[in-house]
């Protein structure tokens, strides 16, 4: 007797550079989210901050024969990369844990189980991106901000890895509203909480096994690209080009 | 020529002879053995506060963040397992091609193999997050919830390989041993008469005990050889199998580090037979021939290791990639990695191995000390230079680059770990004697001379 199964989702991530303004909202939500360590002035400093996604900034020279920080502030161009764990599908950081704390869920999701994990870090040095933390010191929350914590977010304690879940709880969360209202799963059903803070609409998240969803029209898309995609690490972040209105101009100069 | 220390001129003055100087550090004890001891002792206690802090307090403590992950310690666990290759190298292939210089060697390496492979092992677990609940993985199997250890990662490999050489080598050491445990047993009073009694087993020394033991020997020399081998393949691969790495993907390591480890393996080995010679005063066994031949066979594992280290560069600038040629720039150009890249190839490679190939250095125990002490430090800054560059400069998104500086923790960690061995060689030398005293008996026995033209030449009779 086969069991009548309904497909799981897959979960996809696009993130559109050339409406990203670099204002770190997601950052800020996500830090509120999911219990991430506060990044003191210390911590920073020591450069073992903790930011599940961050807005890594490029400074790009208009000047094609001088170096970034040679030119004028008038040719210098910025460029924002949000980049969070990109949930690869062939994930470089899984076969190489010990102790299987990471592994593939059947919702392609790459995901981290805390209570394994043992802190051998070789997840975090296999990882192309560089998106997995390590708790090097035991996080500390001021008293203030006691009730701030999530919940639903486990607070991790020193010596164990942690990365971007796409916000697993709330894929929990929409996972028992599906179940209760019987369906499948539709846009707005579960958003993560960088997607929801962003206020440019930089960051879409859904299904994209559902033709329907907005992922999977802009999965499409003429400027889609996932990062490093040569490393064969499969990513399940879809970028989508930046248009430099102003390098197009430039190119019918020349 | 070779010059040959005579020991006596009846067999049985040069029996008492070689008991009683090879014994001479298991019966008696002078005061600077405990001075250097005592002194040794408190490095150790001393890394040892510094492991307890950072189990305390949490990696945090070391100069590791994002992205290099790994630094010191991982280095020198890899520099640890280098030098353990030592033992089998010298006293198992040598044991098989029954090369007659061995004899004062053999004990000495093997005991270096089993102490840095202790010490070795400690580095990835005190490294580990959380060192407390890392049993899960090196007892590899977590019963409590039924979870089968990963075995695509290669560290699971590690700890199975290690373990199992590990074993193999004490085991080896242990069979060698029962002779001179006998020996001792023969010579000793009230309880340790009592230990050396079990130790040896009910050694009589008749015919078919000897006849067992060199059997045994010999199948332990061989079967330990594929082990010796697979064991430095296996923490290469630690490095060999991460794709996201430049500078680590290679698929040459295997090789490369098994012969680098053999080379810093076998320096260390003729570092600490002269350190012992002179605390033990064993001018009569460690003589200048045996440093003299240690001396060349070095000149060869050393020319294989540059053979690999010149072909594992060639391999990646041979790739064209943007990433690996920016990486190997930054290792040889830019500071402070091309100061490292400099002392490390001077000192792993172009200073000693030419001193080596001058007679007058290779039978000089000042300079084969200082030279195999210079290959260490290269070996150790290998490691390093292997480890850290590529991690640091993690290629793909530049955003994330950064440096690696240790902490002081971190230093007296390393500093400890050679304490560590240095202190567990001496203890052990209180116990056993670290010269094989039935090896040096069967040499005197076998030793002949040949008769060329007008020149008497030293040469050994071999049973076959």
């Amino acid at each position: 007797m086969a069991i009548e199964r309904k497909p799981e989702p897959k979960w996809v991530m696009v993130v559109d550079a050339d409406r990203c303004s670099g204002c770190q909202a997601c950052v800020v939500a996500c830090q509120a989210e999911n219990n991430v360590p506060l990044n003191t002035d210390a911590i920073f400093n020591q450069k073992r901050a903790h930011e599940w996604i961050r807005i890594e900034r490029y400074w790009v020279s208009g000047d094609p024969d001088k170096r970034p920080d040679e030119v004028d502030f008038k040719n210098l161009k910025v460029k924002f990369l949000p980049l969070m764990c990109q949930q690869c599908e062939n994930a470089p950081c899984e076969p190489v844990c010990p102790v299987y704390a990471t592994y593939h869920n059947d919702q392609g999701l790459n995901v981290q189980v805390y209570n394994r994990c043992i802190g051998t870090r070789y997840c975090a040095n296999n990882c192309n991106y560089n998106v997995r933390f390590f708790n090097f010191w035991e996080p500390v929350w001021p008293e203030t901000l006691r009730n701030q914590l999530n919940p639903d977010v486990t607070v991790r304690s020193r010596g164990i890895m942690e990365k971007c879940t796409f916000c697993v709880q709330r894929i929990r969360r929409g996972d028992r509203l599906v179940k209760r209202e019987n369906r499948d799963f539709k846009d707005g059903d579960v958003t993560p909480a960088c997607v929801q803070s962003c206020p440019t609409g930089a960051l879409a998240f859904g299904n994209i096994k559902d033709e329907k969803s907005a992922v999977a029209k802009m999965a499409h898309d003429d400027r889609h690209y996932r990062l490093l995609e040569e490393q064969g690490t499969g990513p399940n972040v879809i970028y989508l080009k930046k248009v430099d209105l102003h390098a197009a101009e430039d190119k019918a100069h020349e | 020529m070779q010059d040959r220390v005579v020991l006596g001129h009846t067999p049985q003055e040069v029996d008492a002879r070689i008991n009683r100087e090879l014994l001479t550090n298991v019966l008696y004890t002078e005061r600077r053995y405990w001075i250097i001891v005592g002194f040794l002792a408190l490095v150790v206690a001393l890394a040892g506060g510094a492991v307890g802090y950072m189990v305390n307090k949490g990696i945090g403590v070391s100069g590791l963040h994002r992205p290099v992950f790994w630094g010191f310690m991982i280095t020198n666990f890899v520099f640890w397992v280098g030098i353990s290759h030592a033992g089998v190298m010298l006293s198992a292939i040598l044991r098989l091609s029954q090369a007659e210089w061995r004899r004062p060697a053999t004990r000495a390496a093997e005991i270096v193999t089993v102490f840095a492979l202790m010490t070795a092992i400690l580095f990835p677990i005190i490294h580990s997050g959380r060192p407390w609940r890392t049993m899960y993985w090196a007892f590899p199997y977590d019963f409590a919830r039924g979870i089968f250890p990963n075995v695509r990662s290669p560290l699971v490999w590690d700890p199975t390989a290690i373990t199992t050489y590990l074993t193999s080598s004490i085991m080896f050491v242990l069979v060698a041993l029962i002779p001179d445990f006998a020996v001792a047993r023969d010579r000793t009073k009230g309880v340790a008469k009592a230990i050396y009694s079990v130790l040896a087993m009910g050694w009589r020394g008749t015919p078919r005990q000897w006849r067992l033991q060199i059997v045994a020997g010999f199948l332990l020399s061989a079967l330990i050889l594929p082990v010796f081998v697979s064991v430095h393949s296996i923490v290469s691969w630690d490095f060999g199998i991460a794709q996201s790495v430049e500078g680590w993907h290679s698929t040459v390591f295997a090789p490369y580090f098994v012969i680098g480890a053999v080379h810093s393996g076998v320096s260390a080995v003729v570092t600490v037979m002269i350190i012992l010679r002179w605390l033990f005063h064993w001018e009569n066994y460690i003589t200048k021939d045996t440093i003299d031949s240690l001396g060349r066979l070095l000149i060869v594992v050393a020319t294989a290791w540059f053979f690999f280290f010149f072909i594992e560069i060639l391999y990646s600038i041979y790739t064209l990639e943007d990433a690996e040629l920016g990486l190997r720039k930054m290792q040889f150009f830019e500071a402070p990695y091309s100061w490292l890249f400099l002392t490390f190839i001077l000192t792993g490679y172009f200073i000693p191995v030419p001193l080596w190939l001058f007679k007058n250095v290779r039978r000089s125990f000042k300079w084969m000390f200082i030279t195999t002490i210079l290959v260490n430090i290269g070996m150790w800054i290998e490691r390093f230079l292997i480890i850290v560059p590529g991690l640091a400069r993690k290629q793909g998104l530049t955003f994330s680059w950064s440096t690696y500086h240790p902490s002081v923790i971190e230093i007296l960690l390393v500093i400890g770990s050679f304490a560590f061995v240095s202190m567990n060689i001496l203890l052990i030398s209180k116990v056993i004697p670290l010269i094989p005293i039935y090896d040096i008996k069967e040499g005197e026995i076998l030793k002949d001379e040949i008769k060329i033209g007008k020149v008497t030449v030293p040469a050994a009779k071999r049973e076959e």
